[in-house]
């Protein structure tokens, strides 16, 4: 799918994708060696994103599941459907039993759910597993088969395998410790928040209108607040908000008051807030 | 780390994939495919240095002048010129870093090169530099600061960093990877911590705690499906002639333990205490109750301060000692008298739904270790365990009176992160 590492970054940035290296190498690598990429970090740093991202690279059909608790093999590979099984076992009466059970198990009657999907048919797929740590530990045990083989296995049906494997991207905000056997079976990819460079080039990517040299105070601000010890620190999505409020507001240049009243955009616990107002001096005015 | 054959070969095909041109793409493939989580990055990167060095010798200029490199890394830090900032920390170690003599045959020193730098001196000066070029007018200008401080933390890092793969290419390699690259967080010892390592073991509280409450949870969850209650099954069979149609479940208690901290915050081992104290209240709704009482040769009740200060761990210790009265006379720990008042203040504490961990390294300073104190805690309490953040061979040695109170409490070895974690999913009644 690509030549390169450079090419990587390249059209993802078409796309309005901005990828640090270390994104860019691994996506290159799972693409090369055919594994999936599991993708940890922070909330709101793009991991989502960024299969969306690959998967318009690639021209590829974005298959998803979103994982919570509770999720499980009906909802992430397939369900028999039932209401169509009954009306084909009460159309053919006259049939004999043998006849009408066959054929109530075939292909017709199945639902595939995201995983089957993804791995059924010939058109480019990317699979993209969301929260993968908010599932049981059970659907893990379901997932090793997918990806360690590409392939699912209906028991009236046989087993299905893949003929083109989708580009598969699990992603965790680890609140539950993923399995050894799971991790085993993926490239690791941590993505963190960007450095200061990067996060520029994002806000002035994704908030074009705002003014230079605003944008890159916007940055050093967020920067500061994240090394402060706080219950959440604001992320990149968090950044992109303010920089957004910042522009509706017609701001020019960051004051005390402004960045005061607009806090609330980047923090979300009201200790964090008073934290933050604390050490950056903005109850001195 | 363990790395298996699989990840052998795709590093493998990863490096043929990548090429060995740039240096910074290969250490990211190496680490994709190498690692399975981000904690094993701090002891990643340092290694990867060791053997895919950006050099070999020294930097190849002459030697540095202490005045004129001064001069020239605080333009480096005002301009965040990272690039300039590593070839100043390998003209920094080459030219300061080198003892025996001549200089550089024993080896090279950070310590040394730094103390003869002294970046942090250069402060004030990159700031007002910073902000006379106008990076600082208006609000930004108060960050300033904060920013210069974490730029010359930065080049100390380098600096140790350059030093490190220079006393490797002496000593060789292997030695070098395995004794000066520290540990993941959660491998530190307790005792043996560093303030930074400490610090970095507070972060693996909330990672640790979460993964502690899924696991206490499931258990929970299975605990909760009980055995077969045979005499109601038989009762309820008679609205079906006897048939039992519906087993019925014994329903569990829901159990939710009690639990009783009490630490031992004396220097030794406060960083082991503070660690498990924010464990436990990062588990708190794992807990009907918890209860932190710590002491030194006085025992107080911290639980208050616990809550209030869930975000900001930092400050922790220092907030137990301005606030709690936890010494008399001396500041030295005394087992048997913390544990003396401890029944006499607190005694109610304890019940027959109570957990009670004890932490502390049991050294008493030679004073009475009061048996007969902790003897009533175990009576009370539902289960009493010990952990012990000293090796268990030094048990007994010196004043230590770990052996007596291990008669009468469960005492467990407990050192690192890794060991309370699955100490504590072990031990905790669920």
């Amino acid at each position: 799918m690509f030549h390169s590492v450079d090419d990587v970054s390249a059209r993802l940035a078409g796309t309005g994708y901005l990828a640090s290296p270390a994104v860019a190498t691994t996506v290159f690598l799972a693409d090369r060696l055919g594994k999936p990429l599991l993708v940890e970090g922070p909330a709101g740093v793009g991991k989502t994103e960024l299969a969306k991202a690959v998967a318009e690279v690639a021209g590829a059909r974005l298959v998803r599941l979103q994982c919570y608790e509770g999720v499980d093999e009906s909802r992430a590979l397939y369900e028999w459907n039932h209401a169509k099984q009954l009306l084909r076992i009460s159309a053919g009466r006259d049939e004999t039993w043998d006849d009408a059970r066959t054929d109530i198990f075939s292909e017709e009657f199945l639902l595939p759910r995201p995983l089957l999907t993804a791995i059924r048919g010939d058109d480019p797929k990317v699979l993209l597993i969301d929260e993968t740590d908010k599932a049981d530990v059970e659907v893990e045990g379901l997932l090793l088969e997918v990806l360690s083989d590409f392939q699912v296995t209906v028991p009236e049906l046989g087993t299905v395998t893949a003929t083109r494997r989708p580009f598969v991207v699990l992603t965790s905000n680890a609140s539950r410790e993923l399995s050894e056997a799971l991790r085993r079976r993926c490239l690791f990819l941590h993505i963190g928040f960007p450095d200061e460079e990067l996060e520029r080039a994002i806000v002035r990517l994704k908030v074009p209108d705002l003014d230079g040299a605003l944008a890159a105070s916007v940055v050093r601000v967020v920067g500061a607040l994240r090394a402060m010890e706080l219950r959440k620190v604001p992320s990149v999505s968090e950044t992109i908000d303010w920089a957004r409020t910042l522009l509706a507001l017609g701001a020019d240049t960051l004051d005390e008051t402004l960045v005061r009243d607009t806090l609330g955009v980047l923090l979300k616990h009201q200790d964090d807030v008073l934290r933050a107002t604390a050490k950056l001096d903005l109850d001195a005015v | 780390m363990r790395i298996g054959t699989g990840e052998t070969v795709d590093a493998a095909r990863a490096v043929d994939a990548l090429g060995l041109t740039d240096r910074e793409t290969l250490r990211e493939g190496l680490a994709a495919t190498l690692l399975h989580g981000q904690a094993q990055r701090p002891v990643f990167d340092p290694v990867f240095d060791l053997y895919f060095p950006a050099g070999v010798g020294g930097p190849g200029t002459r030697p540095a002048d202490r005045d004129d490199l001064r001069e020239r890394l605080a333009a480096a830090l005002a301009d965040n010129d990272t690039a300039l900032l590593g070839r100043l920390a390998a003209e920094a170690v080459d030219g300061f870093g080198g003892y025996g003599s001549p200089s550089g045959t024993d080896g090279w020193s950070s310590y040394q090169t730094l103390d003869r730098l002294r970046p942090q001196t250069l402060f004030a000066r990159v700031r007002d530099d910073v902000r006379a070029r106008g990076g600082g007018a208006g609000f930004d200008g108060r960050l300033v600061g904060d920013e210069v401080r974490r730029r010359i933390a930065e080049f100390r890092g380098l600096v140790a960093s350059e030093a490190r793969r220079r006393v490797a290419e002496r000593r060789g390699r292997d030695e070098i990877a395995r004794r000066a690259v520290a540990p993941t967080a959660d491998r530190v010892d307790f005792l043996s911590a560093g303030a930074t390592q400490l610090a970095e073991l507070r972060r693996t509280v909330r990672p640790l705690a979460r993964k502690l409450a899924t696991r206490l949870a499931a258990r929970r969850r299975r605990a909760a499906r009980g055995s077969i209650d045979l005499r109601r099954t038989l009762r309820a069979s008679l609205s079906t002639g006897g048939v039992p149609v519906r087993p019925v479940l014994r329903r569990r208690r829901p159990a939710r333990p009690e639990l009783v901290l009490l630490c031992d915050v004396s220097g030794s081992v406060a960083g082991f205490s503070d660690f498990t104290m924010l464990l436990v209240q990062a588990l708190h709704d794992q807990f009907s109750k918890v209860r932190v009482f710590a002491f030194v040769n006085r025992v107080d009740e911290v639980t208050g301060l616990l809550v209030h200060g869930a975000a900001d761990p930092e400050g922790l210790g220092a907030r137990i000692d301005a606030e709690a009265s936890l010494t008399s006379h001396h500041g030295s720990s005394d087992y048997g008298a913390a544990l003396g008042e401890f029944v006499e203040r607190y005694g109610d504490a304890v019940g027959p739904r109570t957990t009670v961990f004890v932490l502390g390294d049991a050294r008493t300073n030679r004073s009475d270790p009061n048996l007969p104190a902790l003897r009533w805690i175990t009576e009370r309490a539902r289960r009493v365990y010990w952990l012990n953040p000293e090796p268990r061979e030094r048990w007994g040695t010196g004043d230590s009176e770990a052996p007596a109170y291990a008669e009468t409490a469960e005492m467990r070895e407990c050192r690192d992160a890794r060991q309370l974690g699955a100490l504590i999913s072990r031990l905790l009644p669920v």
